[in-house]
């Protein structure tokens, strides 16, 4: 008998009374349910029945450490996602005296007190102008107002490292700090403003336009296209090879990386037919694209899910397939269609690559007014802010990573909830 | 007058004429039914005829004229376009309402192009395949004049700068144009088996715990849990393993005593692997499922534990199901963009060593094309001759996979 043997049998006996109570509580427990062994099975176990059943207990844990592992993971990414991004909602500004001069119109710089020149944003400062011909009333006053800081500011005010404050700027700070003439408000400028070459002036508005427009062509290209194949194929279709081969290809389309629809999108669409590169329609037709097989292999399920007894009844009181499949099949599988067109919706919302590849990376201040206009995405909004070297587009580019996620998540929490709803025992 | 503004003035014509057609001829068979003629079809069926003698001809002309201008055969000014489109629809619309009598079959008339028009939907989808094949194998061919076929394949250098250099007009100065894409396809095969080392194992038992251990309601609970990792945007992984976990991995060589670059091929593998998890556990815990419980009944019965029964009955009758998602997962992660552009490399690295900066398929076309040369550049061109292998690779994954799945549930079903 060797060693570890010998060792589960010292086992064995130690545990011996506290075992028995423990087993017969079980067999209490477990008589009507009839579930594990009866207590007399274990009474006598060998040293060999034991390691089997060591084993048992592992694969269990394995299986229980695997999932725990991937939960993990999935609140330590959300803890640092939202760790970073917290900051960014944050902004800080200056107390600073505005003189709205001749100089000032000229040089957006003369219209503050030197010693506050990167201290203030240039970004607000370099609208100054604008703001002053569409007020003329303003010419020759002065005030005091609260402005946006310089981003390096806000970095040094937010003690992140790297903030690359010049020390004169931080004995100004540290001087105004003292005076109170330096708050934290919440950051506005993040949801009103287009993208900007200095991070404290950038937003997210323009992306978030351009990814309603683009997902606005999208979903109208790809969810009646989308529908109407899966009840041809569903309802119409005949077993033959074309039909086999449409289904074939749909299911290889839906494993197609996303970034070879991004070539042909580059290569049919802005090549061969002239759509304007970087624009919402270029990028929402190949997405469109991307998304069909998703909306078809949804819908084909939801349809099939209808029994067959509702479309006879249909057939025996005269109807014709498409009578059947528009007044009775689609009515009841419209809760499954829109899951899934909701699904496809989330997909194609989170895609960057094939959108990069159309020039969907642009930069971007203001937001778009045509699906025909130069556009960026949110995703590619964020790809953008993250190649960026400035430590203050760090934090802005977790805030959009931030808003995205929010919105994905509650559109899929909302297709669970329209799937669990709406799924029907017949 | 822009295209977009001939779109606007099209629809803009086209939807009201439909409508009155509708509704014209709707009340024609209304009336009729009224006088006590018994029409053959419902009025609508009579609405929706007209309609399709108003939009097909008022469509067709304009695809022509769409077609011809793009292929550069005859052009016609937009108004033309429109007044032509328009009589051609009034004409049907004319031609319709004279066909409504009692006796015409308007149902069967409608379903025929209802049924062509659902088949042309059916049909974008393999024009759509169509459409990358051809794109990139264009392109490829174009690039493959360049470039001899044999050094795209077998090169183990990479050095596309030089067509950079012609661009820009100095031709001489630069040595021989290097596409060797080995030590690119190296760097996919590097990463895709880092995330496969991670999501297999994972996403197997996280499957076997889902389907054979927890409980109907755990389990609805979990699997939502799990799949909001496959639910978060590639850009989004990218981010978070450029900015977190490379720095980590960095520091935990360093105090190994080893260098890593902080474009290591490790980070991206780890965090798409962690993409792919809920991937291979659905899928196998779909095949898991479909191996019939009178199985288990069975092996349970001569006495063997859980996890035996698992391990010796159970994984090997899901095996070909097992395996056909992990042939998908691969392709997935050989696909994989943003993750790797963000995390991995740029310079293509012909190396063992997961803890250097290596480079992917994807990351090269990505860098190929938003680049500022110009589209015709051996350089731009060489982003469709990657993306036709990485087709081909995937197409063959995918292919093989479908082929075992039909294997497997011919087996059980």
């Amino acid at each position: 008998m060797n060693k570890t043997a010998e060792a589960d049998i010292a086992m064995h006996t130690n545990n011996d009374a506290k075992m028995d109570t423990t087993t017969m509580a079980n067999d209490l427990n477990n008589t009507e349910a009839g579930k594990t062994t009866p207590s007399f099975m274990n009474e006598h176990k060998s040293p060999h029945q034991r390691k089997r059943e060591r084993a048992d207990a592992r694969f269990h844990f394995y299986g229980f450490a695997a999932i725990a592992l991937a939960l993990a993971f999935l609140v330590f990414f959300f803890v640092d996602i939202i760790g970073k991004a917290l900051p960014a909602f944050d902004e800080t500004e200056v107390l600073a005296t505005i003189h709205y001069s001749e100089a000032a119109s000229k040089n957006y710089n003369k219209a503050i007190d030197k010693k506050m020149r990167g201290v203030v944003s240039r970004a607000w400062l370099r609208s100054l102008p604008a703001y002053m011909k569409a007020h003329p009333e303003l010419m020759g006053s002065s005030a005091e107002l609260w402005v946006l800081a310089d981003s390096r500011v806000d970095q040094y005010i937010k003690q992140h490292d790297g903030h690359g404050l010049k020390s004169k700027h931080r004995r100004t700070v540290d001087a105004m700090l003292k005076d109170g003439k330096i708050r934290t408000v919440f950051n506005t400028t993040l949801f009103t403003n287009g993208d900007s070459k200095l991070p404290e002036y950038a937003g997210i508005l323009a992306a978030s336009v351009g990814t309603v427009f683009t997902l606005l062509i999208t979903m109208l290209v790809a969810v009646p296209i989308g529908v109407m194949t899966a009840i041809y194929l569903e309802e119409f279709a005949e077993d033959n090879r074309f039909t086999r081969m449409v289904e074939v290809n749909i299911n290889n389309l839906a494993a197609i990386p996303s970034i070879l629809y991004g070539l042909l999108g580059l290569a049919i669409f802005i090549s061969f037919f002239g759509v304007p590169r970087s624009s919402a329609l270029a990028g929402g037709l190949t997405l469109a694209l991307m998304t069909l097989p998703v909306i078809i292999i949804t819908t084909r399920a939801a349809l099939r899910a209808v029994p067959e007894s509702i479309r006879e009844a249909a057939y025996g009181l005269g109807a014709s397939n498409l009578q059947t499949a528009w007044h009775h099949v689609l009515p009841l599988a419209m809760p499954g269609i829109l899951t899934g067109s909701i699904i496809g919706l989330a997909q194609a919302m989170g895609e960057t690559a094939p959108l990069i590849i159309v020039g969907m990376m642009a930069y971007i201040p203001e937001a778009p007014t045509t699906i025909l206009d130069a556009t960026t995405v949110l995703p590619a909004q964020i790809y953008t802010w993250s190649t960026e070297s400035m430590r203050g587009y760090g934090e802005r580019t977790a805030a959009g990573i931030l808003v995205l996620l929010a919105v994905l998540l509650s559109l899929n929490a909302l297709a669970v909830k329209l799937r669990n709803r709406s799924q029907q025992s017949w | 007058m822009s295209i977009a503004d001939l779109f606007l003035w099209f629809f803009g014509g086209l939807l009201p004429l439909s409508a009155m057609a509708y509704f014209l001829a709707r009340g024609k068979a209304i009336t009729s039914e009224k006088n006590n003629i018994r029409m053959h079809s419902r009025p609508g069926f009579y609405g929706w005829y007209t309609v399709i003698w108003v939009a097909l001809p008022a469509l067709a002309t304009s695809l022509i004229f769409s077609i011809g201008h793009l292929f550069h055969l005859f052009s016609v000014p937009a108004t033309m376009l429109l007044a032509t489109a328009f009589a051609l629809g009034g004409a049907g619309m004319w031609f319709a309402l004279g066909h409504i009598k009692a006796d015409f079959r308007a149902r069967p008339a409608v379903e025929k192009v209802m049924r062509g028009v659902l088949l042309s939907a059916a049909i974008i989808s393999i024009l759509t395949t169509l459409g990358i094949v051809l794109s990139v194998i264009f392109e490829s061919i174009r690039f493959f004049q360049v470039v001899p076929v044999w050094d795209f394949i077998t090169g183990t250098q990479w050095q596309p700068d030089t067509a950079f250099l012609i661009g820009a007009g100095r031709a001489e100065s630069v040595g021989p144009l290097m596409f060797g894409s080995l030590p690119i396809f190296a760097g996919t095969f590097m990463i895709t088996l880092i995330a496969m080392l991670v999501a297999i194992p994972i996403g197997l038992f996280a499957a076997i715990y889902m389907s054979e251990y927890a409980s109907h309601a755990s389990r609805g609970r979990l699997k939502p849990l799990l799949e909001i990792l496959a639910g978060i945007p590639t850009v989004v992984y990218g981010f978070f393993a450029a900015i977190t976990i490379s720095p980590i991995i960095v520091e935990i060589a360093h105090s190994f005593g080893l260098e890593a670059d902080y474009t290591n091929a490790l980070a991206p593998g780890l965090i798409m692997g962690i993409m792919i998890i809920p991937f291979i556990s659905s899928l196998s815990d779909d095949v898991i499922r479909a191996v019939p419980q009178s199985m288990r009944d069975g092996s349970l019965a001569l006495g063997t534990t859980k996890a035996e029964t698992i391990r010796h009955i159970v994984l090997p009758a899901a095996f070909p199901g097992i395996v056909a998602a992990c042939l998908l997962a691969v392709s997935r992660a050989i696909g994989e963009t943003m993750i790797v552009v963000m995390a991995a490399g740029l310079r293509p690295n012909l190396t063992a060593n997961p803890l250097e900066g290596m480079t992917t398929v994807t990351v090269k076309i990505v860098e190929a094309l938003t680049g500022d040369q110009e589209f015709d550049s051996a350089f731009t061109l060489s982003a469709f001759a990657l993306g036709l292998v990485l087709l081909i690779i995937t197409l063959m994954l995918n292919i093989v996979s479908t082929i075992v799945v039909r294997k497997f549930r011919q087996r059980y079903e």
